[in-house]
């Protein structure tokens, strides 16, 4: 569904990612593991269409089988691609009912939205008090991946990119987080966790694992390749 | 001033057209005639008319300021300083330049308010209204007229207060005011009254009440409490170069007023407001100002805190859009033990425009325990905007609580990133931060304003504002 060809990216004159090609399948979980630097978040911003990153000539990336290298983000996001951010960023004065209704604005009522916003926070265990504040500011790290989560759901999106949905968070929160995911599985989303652990991936289990080095795909293979990441680091794959 | 006088018979007979034809104008740039036709029109006391040609000479005595924004540009022999009408002369709908219907269309404004705002028409129709209104605060001993029927009917009041906190000395945009003031509202508050309703220049909207160099007055007196709103989000349309207006609040001891300014002014404005109240013994004065448009704001809304206990609030949002420059600020002044002032300003520019916050707060030595907050807070939109900030202190007491915050945000890439990748469009995003960066005052407007401010804000943002 979402396909990557001979991609190519540079920011300024550095480049970043060389020559990736990969094909996400509907429906199916993938993990994206590799140590820091190696272009995961990249891969990620490049796919939500972040303006810093420069695709060269020959890359290609294609949703449902039509091009969208030219899309600005919010067309992509429209198109079924979410991006659940590494850092969430904090947004003054607009909380997260006010964000959707922006976000779902002529496809869902302000009731509903709030409906639905209040119904997954209490699947994720967050107090209705944190929703009406602004956006991230001051929230902990696993409050602010929460939020993420349930604007995934929210969005109801096609494909869903979780940028180190696992870092920041406690034990409790990544269990509820983690199962929470395996809804959205449940429902035949494509995901893509892009992690340094594979503490997640046994709370939702990846059909491939995608292993990155020095902005390229260096191997990829079942969920034991993780496992044996965990043991041998990423020198032994 | 015989020989002047002379004059004046000359000048009204070629200058001004006769009362039936309904409208009075004068002809370009001011002198003492100009001064005397205006206050003969109105058929003014002495008093009011010695006033007025005492503020002309100061106005003429006046440098221009030397400092905040530019205004080299303003040409006083080229202002009409005084038109009249009954029956206003009105201007053509279609004469009106596109993106001004534009804007009344995309911010929703119903037809005869447009009328009046675009000078269609001089009156907005909303006697109904206003004379339910009338009825409840004549029961309650409030006087809510325009100041030109003040002078008329309530001298009295008038007289011991207009330009006492205000005099014509103070600027030369104030001593201009002073000799060429026209309409603006007179509000008085008797002891102990609490008006429930904000009284909204709005509900009486004319010609009398929106000019050139309007004058307002405010007394609360002991323990009242009252809420004055002016302006609307609506771009005003005037072909017109000049706004200077004075405004004076006199809040005595345990009264509380707040004065909400929302104005939109075409960009071909130079808006030039001195705006002053005096809080007395455990009063409470407060100021909402939202400025948006014009070519250059000068506006620093000031409180004098007199008595003990006294509180001032200036809560101000200035926008600034291309070729514009919104200087605004606040001022306080401390002369009384346990007073207390805060400043709150949010400022953004945007396309090459630039804000300036500008404030002085001084505490004197008699204003022991006295506690101060400001905060100012710039937002840019692109690298082509400009803020400054010149926030003066002269702290003059030794236990004064002194706090001062200022911060300088660019809108950056990486936020605009996150709401686009929720589906948001880039002008969409830009709206949402700008709303959200000045949601802390906008809360503490009117609903009906503030649902409109936002979609202004919107608007400007998208680019489809003129």
């Amino acid at each position: 569904m979402l396909e990557l060809k001979n991609l190519t990216v540079s920011i300024g004159r550095k480049k970043i990612l060389h020559n990736i090609s990969f094909d996400f399948k509907k429906g199916k979980t993938y993990a994206i593991m590799g140590p820091n630097g190696s272009g995961k978040s990249t891969l990620a911003a490049t796919i939500m269409g972040h303006p810093a990153y420069e695709l060269n000539k020959k890359s290609r990336l294609l949703f449902n089988g039509k091009t969208i290298n030219n899309d600005p983000p919010h067309k992509r996001s429209e198109k079924g691609i979410f991006l659940s951010f590494q850092t969430p960023l904090s947004l003054s004065g607009i909380n997260i009912y006010q964000l959707m209704r922006y976000a779902l604005d002529g496809k869902l009522d302000p009731l509903e939205i709030r409906k639905k916003v209040q119904k997954y926070a209490k699947q994720l265990k967050i107090s209705e008090e944190l929703l009406s504040r602004s956006l991230n500011e001051g929230f902990s790290g696993g409050e602010k991946k929460k939020l993420e989560v349930i604007q995934a759901a929210m969005l109801d999106p096609e494909i869903i990119f979780f940028d180190e949905v696992d870092t920041g968070v406690d034990v409790d929160a990544m269990r509820i987080i983690a199962s929470f995911i395996n809804s959205l599985k449940k429902k035949g989303k494509t995901i893509i966790l892009i992690t340094h652990y594979n503490r997640i991936l046994k709370h939702v289990k990846p059909d491939e694992v995608i292993v990155m080095r020095d902005g390229k795909i260096i191997v990829s293979g079942k969920k034991n390749l993780a496992d044996q990441i965990e043991k041998e680091g990423y020198e032994g794959v | 001033m015989t020989q002047q006088y002379t004059d004046l018979e000359f000048d009204y007979k070629f200058g001004f057209a006769m009362p039936d034809k309904s409208l009075f104008k004068t002809q370009k740039g001011i002198n003492n005639e100009t001064v005397l036709a205006i206050s003969k029109i109105k058929n003014e006391p002495q008093w009011m008319t010695d006033f007025r040609l005492k503020s002309f000479k100061i106005f003429l005595e006046k440098k221009m300021p030397e400092w905040g924004a530019d205004l080299s540009g303003i040409d006083f022999d080229e202002i009409v300083y005084f038109a009249k009408s009954i029956d206003k002369q009105k201007g053509s709908w279609e004469d009106l330049p596109k993106e001004i219907k534009e804007t009344y269309d995309k911010i929703g404004v119903p037809q005869a308010e447009r009328d009046f705002l675009a000078g269609v028409s001089a009156q907005y129709d909303s006697e109904v209204v206003y004379e339910s209104i009338q009825k409840e605060l004549d029961k309650q001993g409030v006087i809510f007229c325009d100041m030109d029927t003040a002078v008329q009917k309530h001298f009295d009041i008038v007289k011991k207060y207009f330009g006492t906190l205000i005099p014509p000395y103070d600027n030369k945009f104030a001593a201009l005011n002073s000799a060429a003031w026209s309409g603006g509202s007179f509000v008085y508050v008797p002891k102990g009254v609490h008006v429930k309703l904000p009284l909204q220049a709005y509900f009486r909207i004319n010609s009398e009440r929106f000019g050139q160099f309007e004058r307002t007055l405010i007394i609360a007196e002991e323990g009242s409490n009252v809420h004055y709103i002016e302006g609307c989000t609506a771009p005003i349309y005037t072909t017109d170069s000049i706004h200077a207006a004075v405004v004076e609040i006199f809040v005595m001891p345990n009264a509380r007023v707040r004065y909400t300014t929302v104005q939109n002014w075409s960009n071909n404005v130079y808006n030039l407001v001195t705006k002053r109240a005096r809080a007395d013994k455990n009063a409470i004065m407060e100021w909402i100002d939202c400025n948006i448009g014009s070519k250059i704001t000068m506006k620093y809304p000031s409180i004098y805190l007199m008595g003990e206990g006294a509180k001032g609030e200036v809560l101000s949002i200035a926008y600034a859009g291309n070729k514009q420059h919104q200087d605004a600020g606040a001022k306080m002044f401390h002369f009384a033990p346990h007073t207390s002032s805060r400043i709150i300003s949010k400022s953004v520019s945007k396309g090459g425009g630039r804000t300036s916050y500008r404030g002085l707060v001084q505490v004197t030595p008699d204003a022991d325990n006295s506690n101060v907050f400001v905060s100012c807070d710039a937002l840019l939109l692109d690298e082509l905007s400009r803020s400054d900030t010149y926030p003066y202190m002269k702290i003059k007491n030794d236990n004064a609580e002194i706090q001062h915050e200022a911060t300088v945000e660019k809108i950056g890439e990486e936020k605009l990133f996150y709401l686009m990748s929720r589906g948001i469009s880039r002008a969409e995003a830009e709206g949402m931060l700008v709303n959200g960066f000045i949601d802390p005052v906008v809360k503490e407007i009117p609903l009906e304003y503030s649902i409109e401010l936002n979609r202004l804000i919107n608007l400007e943002m998208s680019g489809s504002v003129g």
